[in-house]
């Protein structure tokens, strides 16, 4: 498991004028070039780029269901300590909720001549502080015969307004096709109403069998 | 009839279903990864409960999170309080959120505007 935190947490009782500086500060800390041996991965630069981005927490790997609760409350903690708002928080929350259970029920095995690890479950995670609030990313192999309709379904959600969103959700809520782990396609929805924005996605074709998934998802307490 | 008394995780709610009291609770989180798994119990003992219910059956959904896959469990257990209340038993379903919080709010009328019993939307101060 390779679950990364960084550990910049603010003293208790921090006020949100802290935190909205946090947010606001851009300013890159200039460093000295550092000498490396000859590793297959720069991990300082890793680091330092995670760092600049206000990376909170990033994960790559298999996605099981004790690694959700930890991020779950890794992130809920977090969130305390920045002194969040409930509405951001609960938003926060249950977009990830949704995010990671997406990755947990609907992950396609990594393409063997792909996998560098012998991992045949593997995807990426990643929240990050932006401006507003958070931002979510997660990334995953699809195979292309799943694809087209996925994304048809995506850019059917991403056509709609809140109304026409709500009622989307309530015809899949009782139809009578659920997948059988329950959620029966209503994850992309709840994200999209609860966000109240566009769902931001990306398929990365690889060969013509597989294709990797991007999405990332902006959660502020606007809406 | 027994009734069901299930301790909360932080993946899922406390449940209390009171047989003798005609009384439902959900209270806490429900975000399991598989919620069939979790609510097939309940839909069951409400299924049998239903035979036989007390003259007012009140549920109380004190939820602070649930994810999209227990929204359809929690459809089932309310299609099962319609039926109830269509066959002429009194049900009445108490849809709790905390303050400002829009979406749960919004949640319990969707159910509502789905399911034919009397919801009552109460805001909890925090």
């Amino acid at each position: 498991m390779q679950l990364s935190s960084i550990n910049d947490k603010p003293a208790l009782g921090t006020s949100k004028k802290t935190n909205s500086k946090k947010r606001m500060n851009n300013s890159e800390i200039k460093l000295k070039p550092v000498e490396y041996g000859n590793t297959a991965m720069n991990i300082y630069d890793l680091y330092h780029r995670m760092e600049s981005n206000k990376v909170v927490l990033s994960f790559k790997g298999d996605v099981t269901s004790e690694l959700m609760s930890s991020i779950l409350q890794i992130i809920e903690q977090r969130m305390d300590s920045m002194n969040e708002t409930p509405k951001l928080k609960k938003k926060v929350y249950n977009v990830l909720v949704e995010c990671l259970q997406n990755l947990y029920h609907h992950i396609d095995q990594v393409p063997s001549e792909i996998s560098k690890n012998g991992l045949d479950r593997s995807a990426i995670f990643m929240i990050s502080l932006n401006n507003k609030g958070y931002s979510i990313t997660t990334g995953n192999y699809i195979q292309s015969n799943r694809k087209e309709s996925f994304k048809s379904r995506l850019e059917r959600i991403n056509s709609l307004d809140s109304t026409e969103l709500k009622e989307l959700y309530k015809e899949v809520l009782t139809s009578d096709g659920r997948s059988d782990k329950g959620g029966g396609g209503l994850g992309m929805i709840d994200i999209a109403r609860k966000t109240g924005k566009k769902l931001n996605y990306d398929f990365a074709q690889l060969n013509d069998e597989y294709s990797f998934f991007s999405l990332n998802i902006n959660v502020d307490d606007s809406k | 009839m027994d009734s069901i008394f299930i301790e909360g995780t932080p993946k899922t709610p406390n449940i209390n279903f009171d047989n003798d009291k005609g009384s439902l609770l959900l209270k806490g989180r429900s975000i399991p990864e598989n919620s069939i798994e979790f609510y097939k119990p309940l839909v069951d003992w409400l299924e049998a409960y239903s035979s036989s219910p007390k003259p007012k059956t009140v549920c109380d959904v004190q939820l602070e999170y649930f994810n999209t896959s227990s929204s359809k469990c929690l459809l089932d257990l309310f299609k099962k309080m319609e039926f109830m209340s269509k066959s002429g038993n009194e049900i009445i379903i108490n849809w709790y959120y905390e303050e400002d919080d829009e979406d749960m709010l919004e949640a319990g009328e969707d159910y509502q505007s789905i399911i034919n019993v009397p919801f009552k939307m109460i805001e909890m101060e925090e």
